[in-house]
């Protein structure tokens, strides 16, 4: 199956997950952890609007710089670091075979 | 407003549903955050993300100064007057506060995680001008981590990426870093809740509460897809159900407004409030 790529989601108790990632559905990493259901919510839907879907990138891939949304909604995220990225802004694709993220804590 | 028109429904708008509870004559009751209180033998929530409300910090013991220090909004800028004054946050709420309040208050701390502002270029100017002629102190690269004071707040602890922790003395701390949708008074209504979403009978869209449905994105049930065709289909069969609890006995036949028309909207159906 050369469309699809395998990625590890470690969650929030520290148990990794192997997920394997359609890259020719158009798919971001939120939605792929929601349908494994994973604890993330996703609540905006994808907008970069909740955080709800902020993850560390735990891996040496190369991403796409985050959009100035992205940017502005990790600004007044919380728990943010270095590695931060919002789950719902990245594309599955094949450059990002063996990707490993881990799920930031949640706020309330 | 055209559409609805002929149906004659009364409106509440710019208000808050913050209770529902049963009325002594078994009907529901709605109480919203301006005290407005509405009867109804069928309630239908509708709520789509829920309301928004402001993203808190997780800040230790934070709820307990809920109001004696630390407030989410500027409700009102006088109760800040001559007061010592912290903000956190780099969005334009936080700058446009911290500029507004600088010259109305005894002290303004402005504190930001990162030393870039990504508010607008404007207020981030305005700011920084603030801060040059010591009307904002800025504390950046730290945030706030702690609250003190045995009942009502005295000093907040700030920990600097750097320069390590300090505390600071005052009488507001008030995080600004904008609104997320949560459920909000809904989700303590005794609702049957999954993962933030009411759960529903896709019979009919009922809830766990005989009386109470839950359309749109507010609801999860299996195969529960967030689209607003689904939506309408929801609602439409939902009000079939409450058709039947409104009008106990009454036989519902169903008809094709394109062909009938709407009969009997000549009373207005406005629902109970007082």
């Amino acid at each position: 199956m050369s469309d699809t790529i395998q990625i590890t989601v470690i969650d929030r108790d520290n148990q990794p997950h192997q997920l394997e990632a359609p890259t020719d559905m158009g798919l971001n990493l939120m939605e792929l952890c929601k349908s494994y259901e994973l604890p993330v919510q996703g609540t905006c839907g994808g907008m970069a609007l909740c955080a709800s879907c902020h993850v560390y990138i735990r891996s040496n891939h190369a991403l796409p710089e985050p959009s100035d949304d992205e940017l502005a909604m990790l600004d007044s995220a919380f728990f943010v670091q270095e590695n931060s990225r919002l789950g719902c802004q990245i594309k599955l694709r094949d450059t990002l075979e063996g990707l490993e993220v881990q799920l930031a804590p949640e706020s309330v | 407003m055209q559409q609805i028109n002929p149906f004659r429904p009364g409106f509440s708008l710019g208000e808050r549903a913050e209770s529902l509870d049963r009325h002594p004559d078994g009907r529901w009751r709605i109480v919203t955050d301006r005290g407005h209180v509405h009867v109804a033998p069928a309630v239908f929530i509708a709520g789509g993300l829920g309301s928004f409300e402001p993203r808190k910090p997780p800040i230790e013991h934070i709820e307990q100064y809920e109001g004696k220090g630390v407030e989410y909004f500027v409700r009102n800028p006088e109760d800040f007057r001559g007061q010592r004054v912290v903000i956190a946050g780099g969005g334009d709420s936080a700058l446009d506060w911290a500029i507004y309040l600088a010259n109305e208050v005894r002290e303004l701390t402005l504190v930001h995680r990162r030393t870039e502002f990504r508010g607008a270029l404007d207020s981030v100017e305005k700011m920084q001008h603030l801060a040059q002629t010591g009307k904002i102190k800025l504390v950046t690269n730290a945030q706030v981590v702690g609250l003190k004071g045995p009942d009502r707040l005295e000093k907040i602890s700030v920990l600097h990426d750097t320069e390590g922790a300090f505390d600071l003395e005052t009488d507001y701390f008030l995080p600004l870093f904008g609104l997320t949708p949560k459920l909000g008074p809904i989700a303590d209504w005794g609702l049957a809740l999954d993962k933030g979403a009411i759960e529903v009978n896709t019979l009919d869209y009922s809830t766990n509460l005989s009386g109470v449905f839950a359309i749109g994105d507010i609801n999860t049930y299996p195969g529960k897809l967030k689209l607003i065709l689904c939506g309408f289909h929801e609602a439409t069969l939902a009000c079939q159900s409450a058709f039947n609890i409104v009008n106990p006995g009454k036989k519902l036949s169903f008809k094709y407004t394109t062909v009938t028309g709407i009969e009997g909207m000549e009373t207005p159906a406005i629902p109970a409030t007082s």
